[in-house]
């Protein structure tokens, strides 16, 4: 009897190991995915939950599947949809770059200093990171308010003689997406210069090239995996952003995230949320694809 | 390479540096004013804090949040460490595609979206089954599934890099497989748990878009009365809340890295002693 539980232990003893992450994450994970996918095809109803049945089973035995396209009709009509998927995508490509441009010289920078110091910059980097999201976002609106630490330095200078209005605008929203996702940009581009062999670049250099010509020929090539996994991890959650537009943008600032909210809390349309949900999600499987390769590849090395 | 770094390159990163920190201090700045006035220096007072203490509904939510915190983190390491497992130690199985993909996902799936998935299948869960209630427990399961992925994460990778070979001699010398597993490979990537725990649990802490979903009438955690509370405008005990919350992680974070640091100098050294 021992013997029978030992080999069989032996024999199915990993799926005690498998099987609880798996099923977990497959009931909460997948399956709402597969749920949701679902619910775009019903039509809203005034009932609990808010909209109709898929498939009926009737008395007499007869499944009737009634799948309704309504809800990207809808989506295809209206043109707020249109309109705020094009912002968050314009929103989230600008605020991408700009943490490129920025992040790209930290990391450099980083590379370029001694091992003690990198294990400093890193933690300075990695801090913000684990200090809270929300507060940080209700932090920046503390320097950009009108009457914020910005405006009185500037009015203070002289420079301006007016406060701005940053708040409320896509300036702010900005703001908000480069201030808390810099992080993210700047610790892949590390983890590749950090390991960029350095005798290629002196070898270029020996070979008559100027610092920015290495630069371009060698060093930009090299850390590209970098660079697109940076910006796949500033790119993705900055197009399905919440906090940053509702807290510093303006009415005008709809990001696709604000919508969706919207229309889950407010319209309480849980079929067009959910047609919402899955039509951004199609458009994101790119830059996820491209990040999950770039990544998987980082990995490896 | 020369090793002088360029000016430009230092001025950047000292520019990033200030921008990443500069919101944060003004923000503890303005927790210590005594006006309630933001654009009004009233003088030093501790007014804030004190005032912090005797609000229920702060106080009540950072409870949750906490709770919520350390139950969902540490089913998080539970299931994130076996999932860790079973993808490095297993080569093949079935489902080791679905396993793979399914803690990728949330590292990159939009909150929100999540978040409405979370709370459809919660709903028609609720009809089926009457489970979950929306509040503690779909806050829980919700704030599992998510820190799941980032505990994978964090002791895959030093997983991988765990040397086996002293797990094979403990095999060799009779221990059953778990037996040995627990005897050598788990104190060597006990950090990485360490790590993944505390991730997950500030995670969870700071969560406000998917628990604002899942979450159910009467339970609301610390960031979603954070959130109404700025939404309806400049609140001073807010800065009073989150210079506190920003000056315990940043303690906790530098203290746990620290210690986390010296322990793996200290393992090092004894491997070095050890393989003399």
């Amino acid at each position: 009897m021992q013997q029978f539980l030992a080999a069989l232990v032996k024999r199915y003893g990993r799926w005690l190991i498998i099987l609880p992450p798996l099923l977990f994450l497959v009931v909460f994970f997948l399956i709402p995915f597969a749920y949701s996918l679902r619910i775009s095809f019903a039509d809203t109803a005034l009932q609990v939950p808010p909209y109709t049945s898929v498939w009926n089973y009737s008395a007499d035995h007869h499944l009737t599947i009634r799948l309704s396209l309504d809800n990207y009709r809808y989506l295809l009509n209206d043109e707020v949809y249109a309109f705020s998927y094009l912002y968050s995508l314009r929103t989230a490509f600008f605020s991408t770059l700009i943490c490129l441009l920025i992040g790209y010289p930290m990391a450099y920078a980083m590379a370029r200093s001694s091992r003690a110091t990198q294990g400093i910059l890193m933690m300075i980097i990695i801090l913000p990171f684990w200090t809270s999201f929300l507060l940080r976002v209700y932090a920046l609106e503390g320097i950009i308010r009108e009457n914020g630490l910005l405006n009185s330095a500037l009015l203070w200078l002289g420079i301006i003689h007016q406060p701005l209005q940053i708040m409320h605008t896509s300036l702010a929203v900005y703001l908000g997406i480069i201030y808390s996702y810099l992080p993210f940009m700047v610790l892949p581009l590390f983890a590749t210069l950090e390991k960029l062999d350095h005798e290629l670049l002196e070898a270029s250099a020996d070979l008559g090239s100027s610092p920015w010509r290495a630069f371009f020929d060698v060093t930009l090539p090299l850390s590209m995996p970098g660079v697109i996994a940076g910006s796949m991890l500033v790119f993705i959650p900055a197009i399905g952003e919440f906090v940053i537009p509702s807290l510093l943008g303006g009415p005008n600032n709809l990001m696709i995230g604000r919508v969706l909210w919207d229309e889950f809390f407010m319209n309480r349309d849980w079929p067009v949320a959910s047609a919402v949900a899955i039509a951004f999600l199609v458009f994101l499987v790119g830059p996820i694809a491209i990040y999950q390769h770039y990544s998987a590849k980082q990995q490896e090395a | 390479m020369s090793n002088r770094p360029p000016l430009l390159l230092f001025t950047v990163l000292c520019f990033g540096i200030a921008v990443l920190y500069l919101p944060m201090l003004v923000l503890i700045a303005y927790s210590f004013n005594a006006s309630a006035m933001v654009n009004v220096w009233g003088g030093f007072s501790t007014h804030w804090y004190r005032e912090l203490m005797h609000n229920d509904q702060i106080l009540d939510a950072a409870l949750l949040s906490l709770e919520i915190g350390v139950v969902a983190s540490t089913l998080a390491v539970i299931l994130g460490t076996l999932a860790a497992i079973a993808l490095v130690r297993f080569r093949r199985f079935r489902g080791r595609f679905v396993l793979t993909a399914l803690v990728n996902a949330p590292l990159v799936m939009p909150e929100i979206i999540t978040g409405i998935t979370q709370l459809l299948l919660f709903v028609a869960m609720f009809q089926l089954l009457s489970w979950p209630h929306r509040g503690y427990t779909t806050l829980v399961i919700a704030h599992v599934a998510f820190c799941t992925a980032y505990v994978t994460v964090t002791v895959q990778s030093r997983l991988r890099s765990a040397d086996r070979s002293l797990e094979e001699a403990a095999m060799d010398l009779g221990s059953g497989p778990v037996r040995a597993f627990i005897d050598t490979t788990l104190p060597i990537i006990a950090p990485a748990l360490l790590s993944g725990w505390l991730l997950s649990f500030t995670l969870s802490l700071d969560d406000l878009v998917i628990s604002s979903f899942v979450s159910g009438p009467g339970a609301s955690t610390l960031p979603m009365v954070i959130y109404s509370k700025v939404k309806l405008g400049v609140s001073p005990d807010v800065n009073a809340l989150a210079s506190l919350i920003i000056a315990v992680v940043g303690a906790g974070v530098l203290i746990a890295g620290t210690m986390m640091r010296r322990a793996e100098r200290q393992r090092l050294l004894d491997m070095q002693m050890a393989t003399r």
